[in-house]
C-alpha cells in the first residue's frame, strides 16, 4: 500500500467520536457575520451597503484581483452593519453582518436534490463558474480553486488528485461527505477533469476509512465514471499535505519552492471542494455552506453538521451540548494544524472542516526541557528538514542561516513538536522564522 | 651534561628560526589600517549593541573615520557628548541629538485588562502575536512575554510580575533601540529624555473604537480627544481613535493628564496638577456648547 | 466561568514521548545484563552499580543546585543512565572511592561543564571510564578480585592479546551466556542483546549504529581470518562481537543521543568508524580493548558528520 516517502507520524485518529454521525442540516442562524477574508489572497470588497436586502446565495463581496474569492450571502435578510469585528483569534477584520429574514434563495439556484451528471461546458466556462461561486480549497488551506485550475502556460496537468485523506485526527467531514454525497463528489471530479482536460483522476483515501473506499468504488462501477479510481493509502500523518499526497499517489516528488504541484503534472483538490464544484457548475449554487464536524472526547454530543457560513462557533458548540467544564481548547480544524479559537462569537468560515474541543490535559503542553538531540524530529519531518536546528536558529534570530537550512520548505504540519520528548515548541519558532525569512526574501526581491 | 647542552641548544635554535619565520609572515600579511579607527573605537562604549545600525563598535568607528559627513551617524549609548568629542577628534561635525529613552506605551496591567483566555505555547511575544490577540481582548496591548527584555543588553527592561507589564529603567536605558525592533506590537518608542526622567505620554496604542477599548481594558485610550483640545502647545494629535503626544512639542504642562477619563495618559516622576475646581463648570459649559 | 479557554499554536496534541520515559527504557534495558553479571560475579556488582548511580545523581543535583543555581533535572533519569553505564564499564573489585571519582568526572566534567543533558560532546560515562583507566590503570585492569573459581583472572581479549590463549580454544556459547571475565556490563552478552531489542521495539534507538558497529567489526575480523588462512571464518568475527565491551558499546554507549549523529546516513558512518577503530586498537593497539576509545574518538567526529550528512530533503534528487 502506498504512502509518502519520508517522515510522518501516527497519532491516534480519534475519528470514532463522530464518524458514525450522519450529516445533519443545522438550524439557520438568526444573524451571521461574514468576514471578507476567508481565503488565501486579497480580501474581497463588499458590494452591498448597510440596509440592503440580500437573498440566500446573492453575491455580497467581490473578489479583489485574481487570487481572491467572491463571497455570497449564506442567508436572506438585511445587511445590519459592515465593520470590523473580532474573528476567532480575536483580531479585528472587516465583516458584513446580516440579520436573517426567512430563507429566500436567489432564483437561478437549482435546489433540487436530483443528480445532474451531464456537463457540456468548456473548461473556461467551468472555471469561470467556479470563480463566480467563490469556491476555495475546503481542506483548510482555502486557496481559491479557480486559480489552482488555471494551469500556467507551458505546463500541462496530467492527473487530478482528490484529497479524501483527512489525515487530521478527529475530523470526519470529508469522510461523511464521501459516504453520503459520493455521486455528487464523483460528478464534481468529472467536471474538474473536464476543466483540466485530464484523463485520469485518483481519489486518495487513507485505509482507516475502508468503507469510504468500498463505497466510492461501488459508485464508480455502478455509475460508469471513467478514468476515476480510488486509491487506499497507508494511514500516516501528514498524508493530506498536498506534496505528500502527490508523492503517495504518483511517486513523484514536487521540487522545493518555487516549484508548484503542476510541475509534476498534478492538481490536488479536496473531496468537499469537489462536491462544491459540482453544486456550483451544475446547480448554480455558490459556496455558502459546508459540512463541519463538531467533535471532542468530552462533548455531550458530536455531529457532522451541514451549516451556513457565518454561523457563530458558539451556537455550533451549543448544539453539541456546550463546552465541558474546566480547561478547554476550542480548535478551528483538527488538533494537528487547527487554530485556537478564543472568541466563540466568531463565525464558521469556508476553510473550517471541523471544530475540535480538546480537554485541558489532552491539549496542555508539557514542561519544556533541554534538547537531547534524539533526532526524532529529523526522522518525523516529512520534508526532510532538521526541525531542531531551524527552530534553534529562529529562536536565536539567525534568519540567514535558517534560510540556508531551508526553513521555507517547512509545511507546518507539526510532526516535530508532536514527537519531541523534551516538549520543545519547535514549530512555534519555525513559524516565526518562516515569517521573517519570507519578509527578507520579499525585501530582497523589491531591491532587485 | 652533554644532553643538557644539546637540548638547550636545539630549543634555542628552533626558537630563533621560528621567530624569524613569524617576523616575515607578520610583515607579509600586515594589514594597513587607519590608526584613528582604533582611537575612535576606544572612545565608543564597546557595548556592540547595534544601536547605531552597524554590527558593532568596530564597524561604527570604521564608518566614522571613512565617511566625510558623519552627521547621520549616532551612538545612542555614548550620547551626544561623546559624539561631539569623536567628531572634533576627526575634524568633522557631529549630529545634534538630545538624549532619548525607550518608552513602553501600554498601561493595561493585569487588574485593568482582564485575561479572557490562557496561553499555553512558546513564551515569546513574536509567537503569540503571529497566533492571535493575546490573553486579553486588546489586540494592541503588551503581551508580557518579554521579547524586549531579552533583546535589551543593558538589563534596563524587566517584566513586573504584579502588573504583567514591561518596565523600563530610564537610568539604565541607553536608547539603543533593540527593544523597539523586538516588540511585535510596536509599543516601544524612543522619546525625548527629560531631566529627572520625567515624562508624559499616552500609554495606549489601541486604534480600536472606544467601546471596544473600554470592554477590553480600563486603562486604554478611547479616542475622546479631550486631551488634544486642552493642550496649549498643539502637541497632541488624534489619529483614528488614538491620541498621541509629540515629545518634541510637549512642554510637560500636565494639563492633559487630568482631562483623560481613563487615565491612559501616563505621568512619570511628576505630581499631576491639582484638580481645578473650575473644571466642573468647564465641563458644564462644554456640554452646553 | 465554568470553562477556561486555552490557546496555543498548533500542534495541539503531543505524542507522549518524554525524556524520562526514554531514559527509563534505557535503564530497564540494562537490567537483564545487570542480573546476569550479579549472578556470575556476585553481590558486589549491585553495590558498585548502586554507588555509581547514587554518586552520579548526587553530583548532578549538587552541581545544578549550588553551582548553576537553577532547577535540577535529576528527574529525567539521565544521571541514572550515566551511573549504570559507568558501573558497567568498571571491574567488579574496584574500590568504591574510585567509582565516586569516576562519577564526578562523568557528571562534572563529561556532562555539566558543557551545559548538561544534550549539550555534552562526549559520552559522560565514557569520559569517566577513560579518566579512571588512565588515572588508576592498576585498579581498572584488576580482574582478579572476587572472581569465582570458574573464571580466569583476566579478560579474554587480554589473554588473546598476550597470547596466553588462542581464539580457537574459546567456547563461544559460554561467552554468550556470560561465562567470561570483564567489566560488569560486558558479561551478559545475551542479556545485552535482549536489552537492545527492547530499545529497538520501543523506538528509543534505531538499528543503524549497533548494526554498523558490529557489522564493521565482524567484517574486519572476517578479513583478518581470511588473511590467516581462513581457519576461523566464523569464530573470529563472533569472538570479537561477543568479547569485551563490543555489545555494550554498540548498543548502549555509541547510541547516546547527544554524542551521535542526527541522520541515518551519519549514524552509519559513525558506526563504521567506531567498528574500524575498535578493531585496529584491539589488534594492533597497546590496549586489549578499544571500544571506549573508538566511541570517544567518533564522538569528537559527530559535529563534523552532522555538518556533512544532512537528511534527504523532500523533492530533492
Amino acid at each position: 500500500m502506498r504512502t509518502f516517502p519520508i517522515g510522518g507520524i501516527h497519532p491516534s485518529d480519534n475519528k470514532k467520536w463522530s464518524k458514525d454521525k450522519a450529516i445533519e442540516v443545522m438550524a439557520l442562524p438568526d444573524e451571521v457575520a461574514i468576514p471578507m477574508i476567508q481565503h488565501i489572497g486579497a480580501p474581497a470588497t463588499p458590494i452591498v451597503a448597510k440596509g440592503d436586502k440580500v437573498l440566500t446565495g446573492q453575491i455580497i463581496a467581490q473578489a479583489t484581483g485574481f487570487v481572491s474569492a467572491n463571497i455570497h450571502s449564506p442567508i436572506s435578510g438585511v445587511v445590519k452593519a459592515i465593520d470590523e469585528f473580532a474573528n476567532g483569534e480575536g483580531l479585528y477584520r472587516q465583516m458584513i453582518v446580516i440579520k436573517r429574514e426567512g430563507d429566500e434563495w436567489v432564483e437561478s439556484i437549482d435546489r433540487s436534490t436530483e443528480l445532474k451528471r451531464e456537463c457540456k461546458l468548456s473548461p473556461a466556462d467551468i472555471i469561470s463558474k467556479i470563480k463566480d461561486a467563490g469556491i476555495v480549497g475546503m481542506g483548510g488551506a482555502t486557496f481559491p480553486t479557480h486559480v489552482k485550475l488555471t494551469v500556467p502556460d507551458g505546463q500541462k496537468a496530467e492527473i487530478l488528485i482528490i484529497n479524501g485523506v483527512e489525515c487530521e485526527p478527529y475530523l470526519t467531514s470529508d469522510y461523511r461527505t464521501m459516504l453520503e454525497r459520493g455521486e455528487e463528489l464523483l460528478t464534481g471530479v468529472e467536471i474538474l477533469m473536464r476543466a483540466l482536460n485530464v484523463e485520469r483522476a485518483v481519489i486518495g483515501v487513507e485505509n482507516n476509512k475502508p468503507d469510504a473506499v468500498a463505497h466510492l468504488n461501488d459508485l464508480i462501477a455502478k455509475g460508469n465514471y471513467r478514468g476515476i479510481e480510488v486509491m487506499a493509502l497507508k494511514t500516516r500523518y501528514p498524508q493530506g499535505g498536498e506534496k505528500q499526497l502527490i508523492a503517495a499517489v504518483t511517486g513523484r516528488q514536487v521540487p522545493p519552492p518555487p516549484a508548484l504541484p503542476i510541475s509534476v503534472g498534478a492538481v490536488v483538490c479536496n473531496a468537499s471542494t469537489s462536491v462544491a464544484v459540482y453544486e456550483a457548475v451544475q446547480k448554480n449554487k455558490p459556496l455558502i455552506e459546508r459540512v463541519v464536524t463538531i467533535t471532542g472526547k468530552q462533548l455531550k454530543d458530536t455531529h457532522n453538521f451541514l451549516l451556513r457560513f457565518g454561523t457563530p462557533i458558539k451556537s455550533v458548540l451549543d448544539a453539541a451540548g456546550g463546552l465541558p467544564e474546566g480547561d478547554v481548547k476550542v480548535l478551528n480544524g483538527g488538533p494537528m494544524m487547527g487554530r485556537s479559537v478564543v472568541n466563540l462569537d466568531a463565525p464558521v468560515m469556508k476553510g473550517c472542516s471541523g471544530i475540535t474541543v480538546l480537554s485541558g490535559c489532552e491539549a496542555s503542553r508539557g514542561k519544556e526541557l533541554a534538547c537531547i538531540k534524539c533526532a526524532k524530529c529529523v526522522s518525523a519531518c516529512p520534508m526532510g528538514l532538521e526541525p531542531y536546528l531551524i527552530s534553534k536558529l529562529s529562536l536565536r534570530q539567525l534568519w540567514d542561516r535558517a534560510e540556508e537550512h531551508k526553513i521555507m520548505e517547512c509545511i507546518e504540519c507539526g510532526c516535530c513538536s508532536y514527537t519531541c520528548p523534551s516538549n520543545l515548541p519547535l514549530l512555534d519558532y519555525i513559524r516565526i522564522g518562516k515569517q521573517t525569512v519570507m519578509g527578507n526574501i520579499r525585501a530582497r526581491a523589491m531591491k532587485k | 651534561m652533554n644532553a643538557l647542552v644539546l637540548t638547550i641548544l636545539t630549543l634555542s635554535v628552533l626558537g630563533a628560526i621560528l621567530a624569524v619565520i613569524l617576523y616575515f609572515v607578520a610583515q607579509r600579511f600586515k594589514v594597513e589600517e587607519d590608526p584613528r579607527i582604533d582611537d575612535v573605537e576606544k572612545m565608543l562604549p564597546g557595548a556592540n549593541c547595534g544601536g547605531c545600525g552597524f554590527a558593532g563598535c568596530r564597524s561604527m568607528s570604521e564608518a566614522l573615520v571613512k565617511m566625510d559627513d558623519i552627521s547621520s551617524l549616532y551612538c545612542p549609548v555614548a550620547g551626544a557628548q561623546t559624539m561631539v568629542s569623536i567628531a572634533s577628534y576627526l575634524g568633522k561635525s557631529a549630529a545634534e541629538k538630545g538624549p532619548m529613552v525607550a518608552t513602553m506605551r501600554c498601561g493595561g496591567s493585569c487588574d485593568k485588562r482582564p485575561k479572557v483566555n490562557s496561553y499555553d505555547g512558546a513564551r515569546s511575544c513574536a509567537v503569540v502575536n503571529s497566533l492571535y490577540t493575546g490573553e486579553s481582548a486588546c489586540a494592541y496591548g503588551c503581551l508580557g512575554y518579554g521579547d524586549c527584555a531579552a533583546a535589551c543588553q543593558f538589563g534596563a527592561i524587566v517584566i513586573n510580575p504584579n502588573t504583567g507589564l514591561v518596565e523600563i529603567d530610564a537610568d539604565k536605558c541607553t536608547a539603543c533601540g533593540a527593544c523597539v525592533k523586538a516588540c511585535p506590537k510596536a509599543l516601544i518608542e524612543m522619546r525625548k529624555k527629560w531631566p529627572k526622567n520625567r515624562a508624559i505620554y499616552v500609554a495606549c496604542r489601541s486604534k480600536s473604537r472606544g467601546a471596544v477599548v473600554m470592554k477590553a481594558c480600563k486603562a486604554g485610550c478611547i479616542g475622546c480627544g479631550k486631551c488634544a483640545k486642552v493642550c496649549p502647545f498643539g502637541a497632541i494629535s488624534m489619529e483614528g481613535n488614538l491620541a498621541y503626544i509629540d515629545a518634541e512639542k510637549c512642554k510637560l504642562c500636565r494639563k492633559c493628564v487630568n482631562e483623560c477619563p481613563t487615565g491612559a495618559i501616563r505621568i512619570v516622576n511628576m505630581e499631576p496638577l491639582p484638580k481645578e475646581p473650575k473644571s466642573v463648570e468647564n465641563k458644564a459649559a462644554e456640554s452646553k456648547a | 466561568m465554568a470553562f477556561r479557554l486555552f490557546a496555543a499554536p498548533s500542534p495541539h496534541i503531543h505524542g507522549g514521548e518524554s525524556t524520562r520515559r526514554i531514559m527509563g527504557d534505557v535503564v530497564l534495558a540494562l537490567l537483564p545484563a545487570l542480573a546476569v553479571s550479579t549472578y556470575v560475579l556476585g553481590w558486589r556488582v549491585l553495590l558498585t552499580t548502586a554507588v555509581a548511580v547514587l554518586a552520579c545523581v548526587l553530583f548532578e543535583y549538587l552541581i545544578q543546585r549550588f553551582l548553576f543555581k537553577r532547577g535540577t533535572t535529576i528527574g529525567d533519569l539521565s544521571a541514572v543512565v550515566t551511573g549504570v553505564l559507568l558501573a558497567f564499564n568498571l571491574p567488579v573489585g574496584i574500590p568504591w572511592w574510585i567509582v565516586v571519582i569516576g562519577a564526578l568526572v562523568a557528571i562534572g566534567i563529561g556532562k555539566m561543564t558543557f551545559g548538561g543533558l544534550g549539550c555534552n560532546p562526549f559520552n559522560p560515562a565514557l569520559t569517566g571510564r577513560i579518566f579512571l583507566l588512565i588515572a588508576y590503570p592498576v585498579q581498572m585492569t584488576d580482574w582478579t578480585t572476587n572472581v569465582p573459581d570458574a573464571l580466569s583472572g583476566s579478560t579474554l581479549l587480554a589473554e588473546v592479546k598476550a597470547g596466553v590463549s588462542g581464539v580457537a580454544d574459546i567456547n563461544l556459547v559460554e561467552m554468550l551466556y556470560g561465562q567470561m571475565n570483564g567489566s560488569l556490563g560486558e558479561i551478559g552478552s545475551l542479556a545485552l542483546i535482549l536489552g537492545g531489542l527492547y530499545l529497538l521495539v520501543r523506538r528509543v534507538i534505531t538499528w543503524h549504529i549497533p548494526v554498523a558497529v558490529l557489522g564493521t567489526m565482524a567484517l574486519f575480523a572476517l578479513c583478518v581470518a581470511l588473511g590467516d588462512g581462513g581457519a576461523m571464518l566464523y569464530k573470529l568475527p563472533l569472538f570479537h562481537i561477543l568479547a569485551g565491551g563490543a555489545l555494550l558499546g554498540a548498543i548502549f554507549m555509541a547510541t547516546d543521543y547527544s554524542t551521535s549523529p542526527m541522520t541515518h546516513k551519519g549514524m552509519i558512518i559513525y558506526g563504521v568508524g567506531i567498528g574500524l577503530l575498535t578493531m585496529i586498537i584491539r589488534l594492533w593497539g597497546a590496549y586489549p580493548e578499544g571500544m571506549s576509545f573508538a566511541i570517544f574518538i567518533m564522538n569528537a567526529a559527530t559535529p563534523l558528520i552532522n555538518k556533512y550528512c544532512r537528511p534527504k530533503r523532500f523533492g530533492v534528487k
